[in-house]
């Protein structure tokens, strides 16, 4: 029906597995996401959404299976993989993290270019000219020589995303983005990510906001002990599950008491 | 008090500043310098998952912090000799105080190591780091601010433990303190003088800390 079903896919990923000690946390996954697909990941705590959204850029490092992202070569963990390889499978992805993980000791401006002009080694002047222009996008322009604590949860979290976006990923990874965020500040994050996914970014989001993975993802895939559950459009998902567990923690997430 | 005790305290205060500026203060710095570059090695070598490496370090580290430091520069200086041995009693100095305070530095440094939250690692992997750049540029600077106290107090024991320097017969603060205080027979008086200008010292040390800590507030995770 869409393109993106001919095209190769952006993410593929083959039985996928992953145990810390002896608890098994991830269970022989099978994924596939199109280029330009927003797929939100969705389950209880524990149920290994993000460890499997880590495992997509090697912050993770499965213990069997194999990922490919945007065409190079699959990843095999069944043995693990060298640092090279690791480094390979990040240049494709960004990740947002839940907690920002901001760098303390640079300023607003150093914490984005960081990445393009030390380990891209692209020239600084074009990249900080993308900088300002993402920041003044995200409204944060007076902010730039701003230290992060200096700013507001949303603020930073908005930094984080323009970080990520200044790597020029083919791939965005949101490890519940608004998770830490007072509740009046979630809105400027999800709405900027919206327009992420207008614009055609390539998104893996782990979330508990459900009213924006309806508006926002074309599949939701639920995530419960280490399997993928159930997966659909969020229309299917949110009103028509066929699983009772997807069922059972739906209706936990809208009633919570 | 009388005009000898005048006239002493003012012909000796000068040899035994001399003796700081000359002596004291550069065997300070020079040792705690080196002593500092020792430290980070044998910090990142602690944690190293190599068991051979960590262990090489642990056992440095726990021999140096179970040996006294007088011990150490005498085995350096009037022990070594007799392999054939034979350094200068300046470069003995400093060699032995930088071993001394590279093993006391590297647990600091490794504790401010370890006490970077783990997100600073991954997004600094998530960037396209390498471990070796994520820690010079992510984690050691952050690891710096919060090992600022700990290493102001090593460095202010270590202005005083160059006071045992005088038993190799180099020429710092409290050499010429003895000198002055042999040729003068007024030890009291000589030695509180002593005393007080290593006051000084670290009083002046201890308010640079200060100005320090304020300053590289910012840089801490939280």
């Amino acid at each position: 029906m869409s393109p993106t079903e001919a095209s190769p896919p952006l993410i593929d990923v083959h039985g996928l597995s992953k145990s810390f000690g002896s608890t098994r946390v991830l269970e022989s996954i099978e994924l596939r996401v199109g280029r330009g697909e927003v797929l939100v990941l969705i389950g209880p705590s524990g149920s290994g959404k993000t460890t499997l959204l880590r495992c997509l850029n090697g912050l993770e490092i499965a213990d069997g299976g194999t990922v490919e992202v945007a065409g190079a070569r699959a990843i095999d963990f069944s043995s693990t993989p060298p640092p090279k390889v690791l480094a390979a499978l990040r240049d494709r992805s960004a990740m947002v993290f839940q907690h920002y993980n901001l760098f303390p000791h640079k300023t607003v401006l150093e914490n984005i270019v960081e990445g393009p002009v030390i380990v891209q080694k692209r020239p600084r002047p074009e990249v900080l000219e993308e900088a300002l222009a993402l920041l003044e996008r995200v409204g944060l322009s007076e902010k730039k020589d701003s230290y992060p604590f200096e700013l507001s949860g949303g603020q930073q979290q908005r930094v984080g995303i323009v970080r990520a976006l200044a790597l020029k990923p083919q791939l965005l990874l949101f490890d519940e983005p608004t998770s830490a965020l007072d509740p009046e500040l979630i809105g400027d994050v999800l709405g900027l990510m919206k327009e992420l996914a207008v614009e055609g970014w390539t998104m893996v989001i782990v979330t508990h906001e459900l009213q924006f993975a309806r508006e926002v993802a074309d599949e939701v895939a639920f995530v419960d002990g280490g399997v993928i559950v159930e997966r659909g459009t969020a229309q299917q998902m949110f009103s028509a599950p066929t699983q009772e567990r997807t069922r059972q923690f739906l209706h936990r997430l809208l009633f919570p008491f | 008090m009388n005009q000898s005790t005048w006239d002493l305290l003012r012909s000796s205060f000068w040899p035994i500043v001399q003796g700081a500026l000359v002596g004291t203060i550069p065997l300070a710095l020079a040792s705690f310098s080196i002593g500092l570059v020792l430290a980070v090695a044998l910090a990142l070598m602690r944690l190293s998952k190599v068991r051979v490496v960590s262990g090489i370090a642990r056992v440095y580290i726990s021999l140096v912090r179970g040996t006294p430091l007088l011990v150490q520069l005498f085995v350096i200086f009037y022990g070594l000799p007799s392999l054939g041995v034979v350094i200068d009693k300046w470069p003995s100095a400093v060699l032995a105080f930088s071993i001394n305070v590279g093993g006391y530095a590297a647990e600091v440094v490794r504790a401010a190591i370890l006490s970077v939250p783990k997100g600073q690692w991954e997004a600094a992997y998530m960037i396209g780091m390498s471990r070796r750049r994520a820690l010079t540029r992510i984690i050691l600077p952050q690891a710096a601010r919060v090992s600022v106290p700990p290493l102001s107090n090593t460095f202010i024991s270590l202005v005083k433990d160059t006071s045992l320097a005088s038993l190799i017969l180099v020429t710092e603060l409290f050499r010429q303190a003895q000198e002055i205080a042999a040729f003068s027979g007024d030890f009291l008086l000589v030695y509180l003088e002593a005393a007080f200008v290593y006051w000084m010292i670290c009083l002046l040390l201890s308010s640079i800390q200060g100005v320090l800590e304020k300053r590289l507030d910012r840089y801490v995770a939280h």
